[in-house]
C-alpha cells in the first residue's frame, strides 16, 4: 500500500530509463531523417505520449496510486482537449481574416536562411507595416 | 496523523466513489503534502497547456512562414551541420536526471541517507547543466537576432513563443534545482531520521518530501517532452 511510500525494484526505474532514452532518439531521428506531413506529426506525437505516459506511470507512480487521486488528475486535463479545439477554430478564423483584409498582393518578404551569414546584406527596405 | 481505516479500502473504480464520497479526505493512502504538490502539478499543467495553446493559436494564424527550427536550432559539429543537437542533449540530460531522481526516492525509502543525498546532488547538477546550456542556447539566438517582437528567419511570433515557453520551463528546471540542493542538503544532515525541523516551515520532515521533490522534477521533464515535440519537432 502506499502508506508504506513508493518503493520499487530498480530494475524498472532503469528499464523505464532506457525506454525513455530509446524513445527520445526514436522522436529524434524522426527530425534527422526528415519525415515530413502526417507521418512526421503522427510518429512526434506518439513517441511524446509514449514518452509522457511511462514518466507519469512509473516515475510519478501513477500506476501504484488509488484511483481517487489518478482521476481527479486525469479527468481535468480533458478540459484542455476541448481548448485546443476551440483555439484551433479560432486560429483558422484569424488567419483567413489577415489573409482577406491584409494581403497587398506583393511578393511575399524574403527571410534570412539560418547559419548562412548572408542576412546582412539581403536585407529589402520594409515600406509597410 | 494516522490516517487507517477501520474499513478495507476499496480499489478501482468503486474505490474512487468511495473514496471520494466519504468523510474528511478524499486522497486516502498519500500524505497530503503529496496530494497537494499533485494538486499543485495540476494547475501547472494548465498554464502551461495554455503557453503551448497560445503557440498554437500564433503558428496557425500568421501568414509568415514559420521559421524551420531544424535549422534555427542546428549546431555545426567540426563544420557539419546537426539539426537539434543541443535540444537532444538536453533532452537526454533532462530524461537521466529523472532517472537519478526516482532512485533518490528509493533510496530515502530505504533510509540509504548518503545515497539518497547523492543522488539528489547528482539530479540537481543535471538540472544546472540544462540551464546552463538553454543559457548557451538563448544566447546564440539573441546574437543571431532573434527577439520577441522579430527575427530574420520568418514569423515574428516565433521569438515571443519561444523566449516564453523555454524561459518558462528553464524557471522551473531553476527552481527544482534549488529545492534539489536544499533537500539533498537535509538528507545528508538527517534531518529526516532526527526530526529536525526546517528553517522556513518549522516542522519536521520525512522522506516522503523526496517523493514529492520528485513528482516536481518529473513533471518538469514532462513539460519538456511536450516542448520537445511541440516546438522543436513540429
Amino acid at each position: 500500500m502506499a502508506q508504506d511510500g513508493q518503493e520499487h525494484p530498480i530494475s524498472t526505474y532503469l528499464a523505464v530509463w532506457i525506454l525513455l532514452f530509446v524513445l527520445s532518439a526514436c522522436s529524434y531521428a524522426v527530425d534527422y531523417i526528415g519525415f515530413q506531413g502526417i507521418t512526421r506529426w503522427s510518429l512526434v506525437i506518439l513517441f511524446m505520449f509514449l514518452k509522457a505516459y511511462f514518466i507519469c506511470a512509473v516515475f510519478m507512480h501513477m500506476v501504484w496510486e488509488r484511483m481517487a487521486l489518478v482521476l481527479a488528475l486525469f479527468i481535468p486535463t480533458f478540459a484542455i482537449v476541448v481548448f485546443v479545439g476551440i483555439m484551433g477554430f479560432e486560429s483558422d478564423y484569424t488567419q483567413l481574416g489577415r489573409k482577406v483584409f491584409f494581403d497587398t498582393g506583393k511578393p511575399p518578404t524574403v527571410y534570412a536562411v539560418p547559419h548562412s551569414n548572408s542576412h546582412d546584406e539581403g536585407q529589402e527596405e520594409e515600406d509597410s507595416h | 496523523m494516522a490516517t487507517s481505516s477501520k474499513l478495507p479500502l476499496k480499489d478501482g473504480l468503486e474505490g474512487f466513489a468511495f473514496d471520494w464520497s466519504s468523510d474528511q479526505r478524499a486522497f486516502k493512502g498519500v500524505p497530503w503534502g503529496k496530494a497537494m504538490m499533485w494538486i499543485f502539478l495540476l494547475s501547472d499543467t494548465f498554464i502551461f497547456s495554455c503557453f503551448l495553446i497560445s503557440y498554437m493559436t500564433a503558428r496557425w494564424s500568421t501568414v509568415e512562414p514559420w521559421p524551420n527550427t531544424s535549422e534555427v536550432f542546428s549546431l555545426s559539429v567540426a563544420g557539419v551541420s546537426v539539426p537539434l543537437l543541443l535540444i537532444a542533449i538536453m533532452t537526454f540530460i533532462l530524461i537521466t536526471s529523472s532517472g537519478t531522481m526516482a532512485m533518490a526516492v528509493r533510496s530515502g525509502y530505504q533510509k540509504k541517507r548518503k545515497q539518497a543525498a547523492a543522488l539528489l546532488f547528482l539530479t540537481g547538477i543535471l538540472g544546472m547543466s540544462f540551464v546552463g546550456m538553454q543559457a548557451f542556447e538563448w544566447t546564440k539566438l539573441i546574437s543571431e537576432g532573434i527577439r520577441p517582437w522579430e527575427n530574420p528567419f520568418g514569423a515574428r511570433q516565433f521569438g515571443s513563443v519561444f523566449f516564453m515557453v523555454t524561459g518558462f520551463h528553464g524557471i522551473h528546471v531553476s527552481f527544482g534545482v534549488i529545492f534539489l540542493f536544499l533537500t539533498a542538503r537535509k538528507v545528508l544532515r538527517g534531518d529526516y531520521d532526527t526530526g529536525r525541523r526546517g528553517f522556513f516551515t518549522w516542522q519536521k520532515g520525512r522522506y516522503e518530501i523526496i517523493e514529492t521533490l520528485g513528482l516536481y522534477w518529473h513533471f518538469v521533464d514532462l513539460v519538456w517532452v511536450f516542448i520537445f515535440a511541440f516546438f522543436y519537432l513540429w
